[in-house]
């Protein structure tokens, strides 16, 4: 399977995942990952991070998502991979990968699914502090132009 | 009978992750006008629709959206993955 997607509370191995991507996207030439990592507060005062999603909704969304890049950037292959629940300051929260014969393209779809999985993947950010204080994180005007960019290319 | 699901504040806000409610609605917001109905909390929830997103049987629609014979419909607000 060229689409790879998963959705689970555990962490993931980002070197052993990035190695395995790269040997099963042999012989397209170009491999990109971004991995999204849980960022701290001023202070260091965030105890961790909660993340809520809707199962079922995320999968259908995260396929639907990947597909798009699959097709319109003619990848070889595509991971994305999300974690859910309690996360701790510094844990890695999700990682994408894309394997196209090009750097370009690699790059471009890699920054395309980013883009688009913050703002239609159901996922939903929580900050828990160490003084008690629970935010649930805003979402930002500037992703939803991202995606309006996205459409314009 | 239509099966309403919340996520994230609204879940807290509401007080419910899941409720059926006996509605007639034929889109989303017309439901929504339904669920207002239901108690405070709800009426306060659904004061300001622009912080909120909309799926039925878990794809993103837009409050027009028809519901005829929807399975699911969810409210949520605008997602922050990443």
């Amino acid at each position: 399977m060229s689409i790879d997607i998963r959705v689970q509370s555990a962490a993931f191995d980002l070197g052993a995942e990035v190695n395995a991507f790269a040997t099963a996207a042999q012989g397209a030439g170009a491999v990109v990952s971004f991995t999204g990592v849980v960022r701290d507060l001023p202070e260091r005062a965030l105890a961790h991070m909660e993340i809520e999603h809707y199962p079922g909704m995320t999968e259908k969304a995260l396929s639907q998502i990947a597909k798009e890049a699959m097709e319109r950037w003619h990848l070889a292959r595509v991971l994305i991979i999300h974690r859910y629940g309690v996360l701790a300051p510094d844990a890695q929260i999700m990682m994408v990968a894309t394997a196209s014969p090009h750097r370009k393209a690699a790059f471009e779809s890699a920054d395309f699914l980013m883009d688009y999985l913050k703002s239609r993947a159901p996922f939903w950010k929580k900050e828990v502090r160490y003084d008690g204080r629970v935010d649930w994180v805003d979402a930002k005007d500037e992703d939803e132009a991202a995606l309006a960019a996205w459409k314009k290319r | 009978m239509v099966e309403v699901r919340y996520f994230a504040w609204l879940r807290e806000r509401v007080g419910t992750d899941r409720e059926t409610i006996d509605s007639s609605a034929s889109t989303v917001g017309e439901l929504v006008s339904d669920l207002r109905q239901q108690s405070e909390a709800h009426d306060l929830v659904f004061s300001d629709l622009s912080a909120i997103r909309a799926a039925v049987d878990q794809e993103l629609v837009d409050m027009d959206h028809p519901i005829a014979n929807a399975r699911e419909i969810a409210f949520f607000p605008p997602m922050t993955g990443g």
